[in-house]
């Protein structure tokens, strides 16, 4: 397998924020038909190796690309953005949204009705979500330096509320195992 | 000399040959065998007629042992030599053992490394030979029945397993004599025995409530693939827990205590199990205990009471699914089937309780006792090479965190639980101190933060280190889950490329060198047959190297291989063939070893033009 091939032309797709989910599901499954390791199961140790390594690789580029999140990271840095060193200022307003996000998942536990609360926070996690996913199909598809530059924002947008929405499965977990 | 046959194009040089494969389910409570026979997979019988052989090994004496009923039926005779549910023991370190509860009625003692042993009167023995008596006893079955070596087999573990369980069930399995193809994942059997994936696509869990563990898997079945979603459980709960949380009470209600003696234990226990058994017909069943010494103990347990024993364990298993469906970003609803494994889940009570938290009936055509033998079974003929076509594949995830230990006790996580395997990670690591030329690695699997609430796996040293500042070293730590579910961790220094790589073999497993000697031991004319053995291992994996090349060859040999490459590929395989049918085991594995060099561009070739035609295949398919 060509190494420097990305993970998009691995699979055979455009390279764009938003992929054809479906396509994408059904070229992992192609693939791995060929490379998974039982196909070699009879097969001498060196191409089992080899078998491996093209099946860890698949398995790889499927997880970052199923992910939004982790797509949009992977999409900026193939333009050359690596997001630790980019700088990106996050909006004030934006920061305050969270914190108060963050205050009513707090609050959680101790409301009259737990669940409905946790549902209201997951919610409005999952709407910013969304219309984040939004812009940066837009910014990604006009792929202009100002674009990415938003994008970059946009990512950091997202890895905040990605994190609040793990730590909102997390209270959601607390909840259901005490009943 | 030989030469090597040519086939036309398209055609396989020699007739595919049929390759004996065996399922194996080694249960806590009992195991079974199963075969493809005419395309079915049927389990085989003893010559009794009984499918299930008890998982219980008897050391009768020095020289003589017993597994399966015969060696049950002494249990409660003789406790101490007569070792059941030995499932729960592999991979498990001493300390453990003891947290298991002091109700095991054997003698441990510790040998090195923390792995316990058994006092028998046959000598102590660890539960990998205690776990290799029994796939014995099941390999010969097999053989019987098929008339002949099996070439593989596929062994079954509950998905919960960890690493150090695993790689002691590949150890049995060696020990064993035998060959082992893949470790399968017990609810992943399961499904392929029930056939889904000739279904339509849908999501589907597998609930299995085994003698001692159990299992929760969710599944997307997608034409033939199997992709495991996520996966969870309890690999200490189980019906025996049923059966104890009965006995229990029973000797609550006798007025006994704890500290009874093994065999008063023994019987009450069968007591509370037939009891068990007895109220899935029965809405009550009367109890008539013998307590030793002439004393006796009379009583009655009905379904309510039996219920308010079991539901607590029930609940556990249903919260390890409420856990497994948000693992896999589902609701219980979503769910188009739920599966039903293990003896245990022919309590009424299991599945009504399933039934509500899912909403829908669970499937339980197929004998739960049965079903993970029969789907082993299938997949090992199919990774015996016997069914070409099919298209039939197992994405199993790791069940477990893996990561490393970092300052403070805190788990640093590399792979997280519910990855697709294999996969591999890499993460950098620094030095602490200035100068510093050695590091030690700490690798721990599960899902707590700190070091000491996770299971130890492995530690190992890098060595070598250029003294440098602190901080400017670049340790890169790779983990690798192959698909069988077992871990493999190197480290390199990125500046000067110092290496360390180890085989995760986890402080209880078995080092290579013990496994080794006790296949000696066990063989009575230990050097000769060693030998014998090892030039056996070196032609069977000849013959199967020289034929995959020349099934390759007959198909895009031309096409791959310029002439000069051809010719040196024809001739190390001539000069294998030729050493193969000699009688030097090392000058064999030599010659395999040239010989796979030599093909490594082609092999890598094969690879990628099979990646090329799927990629291509789907995009015509996709003008349809």
């Amino acid at each position: 397998m060509d190494l420097t091939r990305d993970h998009f032309a691995l699979f055979g797709l455009d390279r764009t924020y938003d992929l054809d989910v479906q396509a994408l599901h059904d070229r992992y499954r192609e693939l791995q038909r060929v490379v998974h390791p039982d196909r070699y199961a009879s097969a001498p140790d060196q191409e089992r190796r080899l078998a491996m390594q093209e099946a860890v690789r698949v398995n790889e580029a499927f997880q970052v690309l199923k992910d939004p999140l982790q797509r949009a990271v992977y999409l900026l840095g193939l333009h050359g953005i690596d997001l630790d060193r980019a700088n990106a200022r996050v909006d004030p307003a934006f920061l305050m949204e969270q914190m108060e996000l963050r205050e009513a998942l707090e609050a959680v536990p101790a409301a009259a009705d737990p669940h409905t609360a946790l549902e209201a926070v997951l919610e409005r996690i999952q709407a910013a979500i969304e219309g984040l996913q939004g812009r940066l199909s837009g910014l990604f598809a006009r792929g202009d330096e100002a674009a990415l530059a938003e994008a970059v924002e946009g990512v950091r947008r997202y890895q905040f509320l990605d994190k609040l929405r793990q730590e909102a499965e997390g209270v959601e977990a607390r909840l259901e195992e005490t009943g | 000399m030989a030469l090597l046959q040519i086939a036309e194009p398209g055609q396989s040089a020699a007739p595919h040959q049929h390759r004996l494969a065996a399922g194996i389910d080694l249960g806590t409570t009992n195991s079974l065998v199963a075969v493809v026979r005419s395309g079915r997979a049927e389990t085989l019988p003893d010559e009794q007629g009984r499918h299930l052989l008890p998982s219980v090994v008897r050391y009768a004496d020095a020289d003589a042992v017993v597994v399966g009923h015969e060696a049950k039926a002494m249990a409660a005779a003789d406790p101490h030599n007569t070792i059941a549910s030995v499932k729960r023991l592999i991979g498990r370190g001493i300390a453990d053992i003891k947290t298991l509860g002091g109700r095991l009625p054997y003698e441990f003692e510790a040998a090195e490394g923390g792995m316990p042993r058994i006092l028998t009167r046959a000598g102590a023995k660890s539960p990998v030979e205690v776990s290799a008596a029994i796939l014995e006893v099941l390999a010969r079955r097999a053989e019987q029945a098929l008339g002949g070596e099996l070439a593989g087999v596929v062994i079954t573990v509950p998905a919960y397993f960890d690493d150090a369980q695993r790689q002691a069930t590949k150890d049995a399995a060696r020990l064993a004599g035998l060959h082992l193809f893949r470790l399968l994942n017990e609810p992943t059997a399961a499904a392929v025995a029930y056939g889904l994936d000739r279904r339509a696509e849908g999501l589907h869990a597998v609930y299995d409530l085994g003698g001692g563990t159990f299992d929760i898997s969710i599944l997307r079945l997608n034409k033939g693939v199997f992709e495991v979603l996520s996966t969870g459980g309890d690999s200490a709960l189980g019906g025996d827990d049923f059966d104890r949380a009965v006995a229990h009470w029973i000797l609550e209600q006798a007025g006994l205590g704890e500290g009874q003696d093994p065999r008063l234990l023994r019987r009450v226990l069968a007591d509370a199990c037939a009891a068990k058994e007895a109220l899935s017909e029965a809405g009550a069943v009367p109890l008539d205990i013998d307590l030793g010494e002439g004393r006796r103990w009379q009583g009655e347990l009905d379904r309510e009471t039996f219920h308010g024993l079991v539901d607590p364990l029930v609940s556990r298993t249903l919260s390890a699914c409420r856990r497994a469906l948000r693992d896999a970003g589902l609701r219980p609803g979503e769910v188009a089937d739920v599966i039903m494994v293990g003896g245990s889940t022919r309590v009424p009570r299991v599945r009504e309780r399933v039934a509500e938290f899912f909403g829908i009936p669970p499937l339980v055509d197929l004998d739960p006792d049965r079903v993970v033998a029969m789907g082993a079974a299938l997949q090992a003929d199919v990774l015996a090479g016997n069914r070409p076509d099919s298209d039939t594949l197992l994405l199993d995830v790791n069940p477990l965190s893996l990561g490393i230990e970092t300052l403070g006790g805190l788990v640093e996580r590399i792979i997280p639980r519910n990855t697709t395997l294999p996969v591999a990670r890499a993460q950098e690591f620094t030095t602490f101190k200035d100068g510093q030329t050695a590091m030690a690695i700490h690798v721990v699997q599960g899902e707590r933060d700190l070091v000491q609430d996770c299971r130890s796996l492995a530690r190992f040293e890098l060595r070598g280190i250029p003294p440098m500042v602190a901080g400017a070293a670049r340790i890169r730590v790779t983990f690798q889950v192959d698909a069988d579910g077992l871990l493999s961790v190197s480290a390199r220094e990125q500046t000067r490329g110092v290496e360390a790589r180890v085989e995760v073999k986890p402080s209880y497993g078995l080092a290579d060198s013990e496994v080794e000697r006790m296949l000696r031991e066990s063989l009575t004319h230990a050097e000769d047959d060693l030998a014998a053995r090892r030039l056996r291992e070196e032609q069977v994996e000849a013959a199967r190297v020289l034929e995959s090349l020349r099934t390759a060859l007959a198909e895009d040999g031309e096409a791959l291989l310029e002439p000069d490459e051809r010719a040196a590929i024809d001739a190390a395989a001539e000069r294998l063939e030729t050493l193969a049918a000699g009688s030097d085991p090392e000058a064999i594995h030599t010659a395999l070893k040239t010989l796979e060099r030599t093909c490594a561009p082609y092999v890598q070739r094969r690879m990628d033009a099979g990646i090329q035609r799927a990629m291509a295949g789907r995009r015509v398919s996709e003008f349809d």
